[in-house]
């Protein structure tokens, strides 16, 4: 494919949003504006992802892309493709050796080491917008760190509920500073997002944002002294590779009610299996 | 047995076979050509021109005929293909006062200079199926004469002669470009009528509507309405000189507001104003009307509430490319987040199960 530029976009959007990236790592936490491109798939679909993978791809670079911390579902499959045609960059399913991993709802777990970059796909950049809908009164409360809001919201949880009612897109703050949204990532994988060695860059091409982590940023999950945050995930080892750590999909095997627990991150569980680990739908070794 | 997912990929590329299957349909049906789509879809060309912001009508055609037909499908083909494009510059303001009019209304004066031309108007067919279409029907030919001499002069510039319409200050300040810049808040109005002309026809229909139903009714009056063909100039710096580089058909509407007068106004007309590519007069009265609305503040009017009146509410939510795609996207996997609400669920149920079972003792 020779009709466009090294992965899609032209140098000048490229340089355009790579100062968003620069001015959002300098700025941790802060939404960037940038002036987000039509992409040749829909809005909502990753085009933030996608612009800002374009702009840090380089040829010498190990692509993944994931989705529900799958290789193969079929988004991911669609921009890893698109990448392939139109940067012929190399592509891998493994963790830790690709350079630049697009994700959709997951961090890996395996951790992620300095030299990569993990770019997020966002579809609502702002923490705050179910609570205001107006971009231009959140805007003022992130400059003025009014974030009463937010917390007056999680103690409503509390009180209604007994416990926070947010198990994804759960609320950080960054380096003290700024509440971030840290996209549609179950909270299970809250715990990842600070002190990574790894960059972490998130797009909203919908939403014209662009916002960033550099490594070792300190983020903290918004809690309270006496309701302390909690990573939760389902309460079962993989059925396939028998781990007890990894966040878990629930699958529905029969039409009476019987379901299987399996590792969403389809990398670590096939690493796992074929270091021997098998859990007790595969054969049972491993069966916890 | 569980089996992990595997084989998106093929899926895709069958479901690209398929859905290039049926866009042909039945074969032994002579296939659509571009230049007939061009020809004899026009007005679809047009609107799928007008929101996709780019001029180009055998493109336009071929998104449609890619597209099955889907406008909106259409128009992101349009929009993805046109970022790509390479910019070389930008055109002098167009002259629509020197516009070539096919079609030119005014519902504020029953005569007037340059005079009413009906031209190609649904207006007054009576919407009554035409079965000798589905027939082969021969080519019509209309009768025609030779076009007025000289400019067709706006209708407002009449009353601004009076003073009773507000001026509209000449204004060399380059505009911002929507497509070069993020969109914030608040937006001037060169900005705002950038968003509107490309805004989705339906989403601006309606909001029109909701003025006229009384939500921030503005009282409008079709000032003029014009369609016609402009010659459009560019500078050529090696030159010296700007030369026509084409033509473009636009649809103009102006409105012309009751307007009683406000803190910092004195009574006088208002204006609207809608310039849409092609032959689009619905979207370019629609877009007349919401341009009138969202100029509340600076005419010091009240804001009622209304809709219409909200600039942020309209303009982050009327582009269809990006609704559309956004609407869409819950259609992708979602198994991630939804298995953590499912924890969260059980989790509050039995909470609440263990409080009935507590209460039920007590």
């Amino acid at each position: 494919m020779t009709e466009y530029n090294f992965a899609y976009l032209d140098e000048q959007t490229k340089r355009m949003i790579r100062r968003a990236i620069l001015k959002g790592l300098a700025i941790p936490g802060y939404q960037v504006p940038f002036a987000s491109r039509e992409m040749p798939m829909p809005y909502g679909w990753g085009t933030g992802g996608v612009q800002v993978s374009a702009a840090v791809l380089t040829p010498e670079d190990t692509f993944k892309v994931i989705d529900q911390g799958a290789d193969d579902t079929t988004n991911a499959v669609s921009i890893r493709s698109f990448f392939q045609r139109t940067a012929g960059v190399a592509t891998t399913t493994s963790t830790s050796d690709a350079t630049v991993i697009q994700t959709r709802h997951r961090i890996p777990e395996e951790p992620l080491h300095e030299g990569q970059i993990l770019v997020y796909q966002v579809p609502i950049p702002e923490p705050l917008r179910f609570l205001e809908p107006r971009e231009s009164e959140t805007r003022k409360m992130h400059s003025l760190e009014e974030y009463g809001l937010m917390h007056v919201k999680l103690y409503e949880d509390i009180s209604r509920h007994g416990h926070i009612a947010t198990s994804y897109a759960y609320p950080v703050k960054v380096e003290g500073r700024y509440v971030m949204d840290p996209s549609p990532i179950p909270k299970f994988d809250n715990p990842k997002l600070g002190d990574m060695a790894a960059i972490q860059l998130f797009g909203a091409g919908r939403e014209q944002r662009i916002y960033a982590l550099p490594p070792y940023t300190k983020v903290v999950s918004l809690d309270f002294e006496d309701h302390p945050f909690e990573a939760s995930k389902a309460d079962h080892p993989c059925g396939m590779c028998g781990a007890t750590d990894s966040y878990l999909d629930e699958v529905i095997i029969d039409d009476a009610g019987g379901r299987m627990f399996v590792c969403s991150d389809t990398d670590y569980c096939e690493a796992r299996q074929a270091a021997g680990h098998m859990g007790k739908d595969n054969g049972g070794k491993d069966a916890a | 047995m569980y089996v992990a997912v595997k084989g998106g990929e093929r899926a895709i590329e069958n479901a690209h076979a398929w859905i290039a299957e049926e866009r042909r349909g039945d074969t032994d049906i002579a296939e659509l050509s571009i230049a007939q789509i061009r020809e004899q879809l026009s007005l679809a060309v047009n609107r799928v021109m007008a929101e996709g912001s780019l001029y180009d009508p055998d493109l336009a055609a071929l998104a449609i005929k890619q597209a099955r037909g889907d406008l909106i499908e259409a128009i992101f083909l349009i929009r993805a293909y046109r970022t790509t494009l390479p910019r070389f510059g930008a055109s002098e303001p167009v002259d629509t006062g020197a516009m070539a009019c096919d079609r030119r209304i005014s519902a504020t004066f029953k005569d007037l200079p340059g005079g009413q031309v009906l031209g190609p108007t649904f207006d007054y067919t009576h919407r009554l199926l035409d079965f000798k279409l589905a027939a082969d029907g021969e080519a019509l030919e209309a009768p025609s004469r030779e076009a007025a001499p000289g400019d067709v002069p706006h209708v407002t510039d009449f009353l601004n002669r009076e003073g009773l319409i507000e001026e509209a200050p000449h204004d060399d300040t380059p505009p911002p470009d929507l497509t070069r810049e993020p969109l914030e808040i608040p937006a001037e109005r060169a900005l705002r009528l950038q968003a509107l002309t490309r805004a989705d026809e339906g989403f601006t229909l309606g909001l029109a509507y909701s003025t006229q139903r009384g939500y921030g009714r503005n009282h409008a009056f079709v000032g003029e309405l014009r369609i016609g063909s402009v010659p459009v100039e560019m500078d050529i710096p090696e030159l010296g000189f700007s030369v026509e580089i084409g033509e473009v058909t636009l649809t103009e509407c102006e409105t012309v507001n009751q307007f009683k007068g406000s803190k910092i106004e004195p009574p006088q007309f208002t204006r609207g104003y809608g310039l849409v590519f092609g032959q689009t007069e619905r979207k370019a009265i629609s877009m007349a009307l919401v341009d009138r609305a969202l100029r509340w503040e600076e005419l010091g009017e009240d804001n009622v509430g209304a809709p219409a009146q909200d600039a942020e509410f309209v303009l982050y939510h009327a582009d269809n490319i990006q609704a559309t795609g956004f609407l869409e996207h819950i259609k992708l996997p979602h198994y991630v987040d939804f298995q953590s609400e499912l924890e969260l669920v059980r989790k509050l149920r039995r909470k609440a199960g263990a409080q009935q079972v507590q209460e039920a003792a007590e």
